[in-house]
């Protein structure tokens, strides 16, 4: 008698598969989340995955802070190319230029924050009613609380008090005019599982997170990239370091670790002796302690 | 590896999320930077010890209150096994995300606070996990520091524990264990206050308990989730069925039936995401599907096996967990969602509602209030393709979600 069991990471795979499938049934207009983080790369590939042998069913969609890495956007375009999908930009310089954001100012200045109302705005703009992000539930504590289908009202808010119930393989994607559903395929994909996943699939990941020499500075006890995007204060000394990243975001709050591991599987040995978190290393996070859910409820990804 | 999803069960404040972070800190899966957060945050509060609980109460209102609110899920693994944990609210009015929690778990632990003993809501969520069909329950009594370890106390609670569990249907096994949570006796290593005690820790147990899973490897049920049809110039003709096997297995030459329309027809091939050809199909895998024939088939159609049938109608008795503030109407109308499958839906009769401390049928009750659980028959504008939940968790359950509102305001299991 076969057992029929299946391996977790082809379990995690299933999951996030039939979400995904289920997210071009139910909405009318979803797109995609893409940062050119691991995270993104995974869920997009999964989606390639999901609708083979048609193309996704939905647009990609950057929120560009305009404080990228090079290697980010390179890796964008051609991934993007690669999967024949299209891809939508929504610009945090245009939030900027049309007055709906301030920019912070200051050597601590960040857009992160700021990209929230350019998401926002794009969704409304594009009207979408879905959008399928990579946040995975062991990133951070108030992610551990959200759902797959994540119900948003006609702010964008998520009200995490008050969350659906979401039972078996049931997803309700209901909402009314305005509102809309951010969908989490990743939910319970853990980093290593991230990891080994992209191990197993062979996915070609952007250069930033292997080990490379590269002009860094320390501040709040990681290690940012020096960059024109960051003002230095007075006691900061850029420095030539082997690092890599274990997260990529916006420029100015991805920390770097400095790390030798130049391929995937001295990643994967460094990842499972990690004593912090990967978010350890973001600057956003460390603002407050309910920093994520205050952002989240707001409309954050 | 092999994977155990479960949950914590149990009244508020019995001490379930402090376990959590307990097992999840004796075990090493924290990180230095989450510990120190919480340390930092349990100074500032003015706990006395560092509040492990704040590891899995993640939100604001949570972290004010000192209580849970919604479930939260966890990870970690050990050389044995690989664990998803649903850390779940035990206040009643959250019991609807117990519930979400409780329905994807194969093990519920349900925690007694050891100077409380067995209280109403301990049969709630023991009642719930039942009728949820997790078959098997570990029963922690815990902050047994408070009670000078005191073995009584624990055989008491256990034994008032198995008269309750004799009315529950279909359990595999029940296995106590004496816990303090906030010191960590039992949690991972064995305690030395309890010399008494002979069983394992809670974590042996967990890496070594066997469930077998809950999938149904019988009844072959494919729901058809999504068509593929690509029509590019390399797969001109390709159609392709997707979805996640619910029950049984397919193989490529098997003879189907689609259910609700009634062709027939072989697989062609199955393939697994991204093109893989598969020798079979079984749950819960998510694969696409091709048939011999060009047949019309579209979202909620069921491939099944003509000689093995699901029901096939559009009256329904079924088991409901009530989440709604506002009550189950009497004839009220809802949509109700099965499988890949959406319908409208009307409340026949409510035939009881269970008293949960007694597990006694209320007859004659006129609707169901949130939180409450009961017996009822639906009507349905189309037919739904089903099993009992009995049988098999997927094609067994339901949701209904009030057309107005579009909150899911009862969750359903078929009787
Ligand atoms: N003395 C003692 N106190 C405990 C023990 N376990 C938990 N507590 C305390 O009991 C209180 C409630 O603990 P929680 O873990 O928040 O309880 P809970 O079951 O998660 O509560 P809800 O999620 O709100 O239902 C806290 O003050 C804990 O420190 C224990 O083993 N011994
Ligand atoms: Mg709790």
């Amino acid at each position: 008698m076969p057992n029929y069991q299946l391996d977790h990471l082809d379990q995690l795979e299933a999951e996030s598969v039939h979400i995904l499938r289920e997210t071009a049934a139910q909405f009318q207009n979803a797109a995609l989340l893409f940062s050119g983080g691991k995270d993104s790369i995974v869920m997009a590939h999964l989606a390639a995955k999901a609708f083979w042998p048609a193309k996704i069913p939905f647009p990609l969609l950057h929120i560009d802070t305009g404080h990228n890495f090079r290697e980010t956007l390179e890796y964008r375009d051609a991934f993007v190319e690669k999967l024949g999908a299209r891809l939508v930009v929504g610009l945090v310089q245009d939030s900027i230029d049309k007055g709906r954001v301030q920019e912070e100012k200051g050597p601590f200045a960040s857009r992160n924050k700021l990209q929230t109302v350019t998401l926002l705005d794009t969704i409304e703009e594009h009207k979408f009613d879905a959008c399928l992000g990579g946040g995975r539930r062991d990133e951070e504590k108030a992610r551990a609380k959200e759902r797959f289908f994540s119900h948003r009202d006609e702010f964008g808010q998520w009200d995490p008090k008050n969350q659906r119930p979401e039972l078996w393989n049931l997803f309700n994607g209901k909402y009314h005019p305005g509102e809309h559903f951010r969908v989490f395929p990743l939910s319970n994909f853990t980093e290593m599982d991230v990891w080994m996943y992209i191990q197993r699939e062979g996915i070609e990941l952007p250069t930033l997170y292997f080990a490379h020499e590269r002009e860094v500075f320390e501040r709040n006890n990681s290690l940012l990239a020096a960059s024109e995007f960051i003002p230095l204060l007075e006691n900061e000394k850029p420095s030539r370091r082997t690092v890599r990243f274990r997260t990529i975001g916006d420029i100015t709050c991805t920390g770097a670790v400095e790390s030798q591991a130049a391929n995937l599987a001295e990643v994967i040995a460094e990842v499972a002796a990690a004593r912090q978190t990967e978010r350890g290393t973001r600057a956003d996070d460390k603002r407050s302690e309910t920093a994520m859910e205050d952002r989240k409820r707001e409309g954050y990804f | 590896m092999d994977l155990l999803r479960f949950a914590t069960a149990g009244s508020v404040d019995d001490g379930k999320s402090t376990l959590i972070g307990r097992l999840l800190y004796d075990s090493k899966s924290i990180f230095e930077d989450q510990l120190l957060a919480v340390e930092e945050s349990s100074r500032r509060r003015g706990d006395a010890v560092v509040n492990l609980a704040l590891l899995t109460d993640g939100l604001r209102a949570e972290r004010e209150q000192g209580i849970t609110i919604d479930v939260a899920y966890r990870y970690f693994a050990t050389p044995r096994r690989k664990f998803i944990i649903a850390d779940t609210p035990g206040h009643i009015q959250y019991t609807r995300n117990m519930v979400t929690g409780a329905s994807t778990a194969d093990l519920a632990i349900i925690l007694v606070d050891a100077r409380k003993g067995v209280i109403e809501q301990t049969k709630r969520h023991a009642f719930v996990s039942n009728l949820l069909r997790i078959r098997h329950l570990v029963v922690a009594v815990n902050k047994m520091d408070l009670v000078d370890f005191s073995e009584q106390v624990f055989n008491d609670i256990v034994a008032s524990f198995h008269d309750f569990a004799s009315r529950l249907d279909d359990v595999a096994d029940i296995t106590s264990i004496p816990l303090s949570a906030l010191n960590g006796d039992n949690v991972v290593e064995k305690s030395k206050s309890m010399p008494w005690y002979r069983g394992s820790s809670l974590l042996y147990h967990l890496e070594t308990v066997y469930t077998g899973g809950t999938s149904n490897h019988v009844d072959a049920r494919f729901p058809v989730q999504w068509i593929i049809r690509p029509l590019s110039q390399e797969h001109h003709d390709f159609r392709g069925y997707a979805g996640r096997v619910a029950g049984g297995v397919f193989k490529p030459g098997d003879a189907v039936t689609v259910l609700p329309s009634g062709f027939q027809s072989r697989i062609k091939k199955i393939h697994l995401p991204g093109g893989a050809e598969a020798p079979e199909a079984f749950p819960p895998q998510s694969v696409v599907m091709t048939l011999e024939d060009e047949i019309d088939i579209s979202r909620g159609d069921m491939l099944v096996k003509a000689n093995n049938p699901p029901r096939n109608s559009q009256d329904v008795e079924a088991m409901v967990c009530w989440f709604s503030q506002k009550p189950m109407e009497p004839r009220g109308k809802y949509l109700l969602r099965h499988t890949s499958r959406e319908t409208k839906a009307i409340v026949q009769e409510l035939r009881y509602q269970v008293d949960v401390d007694t597990l006694h049928k209320k007859e004659g009750v006129p609707s169901l209030g949130m939180n409450d659980i009961g017996r009822i028959s639906l009507r349905t504008a189309n037919p739904l393709f089903h099993d009992s939940y009995r049988r098999n968790r997927l094609t067994g359950s339901f949701i209904l979600v009030d057309p107005g509102t579009h909150e899911t305001v009862a969750a359903g299991m078929v009787v």
